[in-house]
């Protein structure tokens, strides 16, 4: 069971790394909106997982995905901040000792649980991307609103990836 | 120390968080300060060579429009071979060997990584260090147009820091008059196809249409085409007009540049060096 969990995890990790840049880095509407799908693998880590390890994956994956956007850090930074959001959110609204899902995904958590999770930490992640990325506050406005359209755009595809895979579970 | 150590596991996600916040925004700082490390940026041959091998199927995606410029340039140099060899040669005619005095020679490079969607876009080309390539020489675009500087050069691969770049300014001047001023991209405006001109003194009159040229105070040739004036005398804050132009380079096409290699740059840096400020 353990090590099911292990490989599917690194599969997805593969899977949507190489989504992101070979075919997601390509696209983008008027310069404006880039979704950023690779989020999903920290997104749909399971319960478990302890904070370290969490972290470190996070890091990892933001610093891959850096190598290839050439923006050292940036993505690193941003992954991380996700990483925390995620902690904080699951140990607000869950109760730690009666989580009996394996992971936090669309299927096990039903919609609206899974929505507010998904939207907090996409929101989070684009906000450090994009501010990290200009990294000047004279363009604020134009940084939001790049913000906000590529977060509906990430958001879209999350769901449409979460619909496709949707396992019915006996609750 | 014990309740320290109580304190700081039951709330680790906290002060993990912080450390590796501190870590990320380190990186990222250092980076843009252009001391950046050499493992993980695309010179690096492991993601080069990635691009590159990806290249190859995205050659084929833009193959007719190659075509198409190539088969213009063909038939611009037939046209100059055609004026050439119907010259009548009973004339005199003295030729000057310029060669050895030639300043700016070209060095045709392939892109194998572009980009166009970011604040700060960062090109990749295929000739490095073993191709005479140094950090600051000029790119342009094949046919017409400005592309941008070489950042960091490794040995068969080299980066260019684009026009599409916050921190890329280069010398222009107007064609008719050469007044000179400053092209810089994305303020405020992330066309791809548009740039600024910025720092034309007040008195200068432009219209919409008007040539910009690259001036040749920089590492660019003189009179290499930058573009067309589409918005003409913005006037800004301070004592200087600005000016909108639409760009000839094409970045979200480009697959050719030439590098500008400059015999004299490194006699003209060694001389405008002896020249100490405050003195």
């Amino acid at each position: 069971m353990n090590s099911r969990i292990i490989i599917v995890n690194v599969i997805r990790w593969f899977l949507l790394l190489f989504v992101q840049i070979f075919l997601l880095k390509n696209m983008g509407f008027y310069d404006l909106s880039t979704p950023f799908i690779y989020v999903l693998f920290l997104l749909l880590l399971p319960f478990g997982i302890p904070n370290i390890l969490l972290y470190l994956l996070a890091f990892a994956t933001g610093l891959t995905l850096d190598a290839f956007y050439d923006t050292m850090g940036v993505h690193a930074t941003a992954c991380v901040v996700l990483a925390f959001v995620r902690i904080s959110f699951i140990s607000i609204s869950l109760n730690r000792d009666a989580i009996d899902d394996p992971e936090p995904s669309l299927s096990y958590m039903g919609f609206q649980w899974f929505s507010l999770y998904t939207f907090l930490c996409v929101a989070a992640h684009h906000l450090v991307l994009f501010f990290l990325e200009t990294f000047r506050l004279t363009e604020v406005g134009y940084t939001l609103m790049r913000c906000g359209l590529s977060c509906i755009f990430t958001l879209l595809i999350i769901f449409l990836v979460e619909f496709i895979f949707y396992r019915r579970t006996p609750r | 120390m014990r309740n320290l150590w109580i304190f700081i596991s039951r709330y680790n996600a906290f002060f993990l968080f912080i450390i590796f916040f501190v870590v990320g925004i380190y990186l990222t700082v250092k980076n843009n300060s252009y001391q950046r490390s050499v493992t993980l940026n695309s010179s690096n041959e492991v993601v080069g060579t990635a691009y590159e091998r990806l290249n190859v199927f995205k050659r084929y995606l833009n193959l007719g429009m190659v075509n198409d410029s190539l088969a213009a340039e063909n038939a611009k140099l037939k046209s100059q071979l055609l004026g050439l060899t119907t010259v009548d040669t009973a004339k005199d005619v003295k030729v000057v060997d310029t060669v050895t005095n030639q300043q700016y020679t070209y060095l045709a490079a392939k892109v194998v990584k572009n980009s166009v969607t970011l604040r700060n876009n960062i090109m990749t080309i295929n000739k490095g260090t073993v191709d005479g390539i140094k950090s600051g020489m000029a790119v342009i675009a094949p046919q017409r147009g400005v592309v941008g500087f070489i950042r960091d050069v490794s040995a068969h691969l080299a980066t260019i820091q684009s026009l599409l770049h916050k921190d890329t300014k280069i010398s222009v001047t107007l064609k008719k008059n050469h007044a000179l001023g400053s092209l810089v991209w994305g303020d405020g405006n992330f066309d791809i196809k548009k740039a600024f001109v910025k720092e034309v003194p007040n008195h200068i009159k432009m219209y919409v249409g008007d040539t910009v040229v690259t001036s040749g105070y920089g590492s660019f040739p003189a009179g290499v085409l930058v573009g067309k004036i589409s918005k003409a005398n913005v006037a800004t804050n301070d004592n200087f007009l600005s000016a909108e132009l639409n760009l000839f380079t094409d970045f979200s096409t480009l697959q050719y540049v030439y590098v500008v290699k400059d015999k004299k740059a490194d006699e003209q840096k060694a001389l405008e060096s002896m020249a100490k400020p405050n003195e």
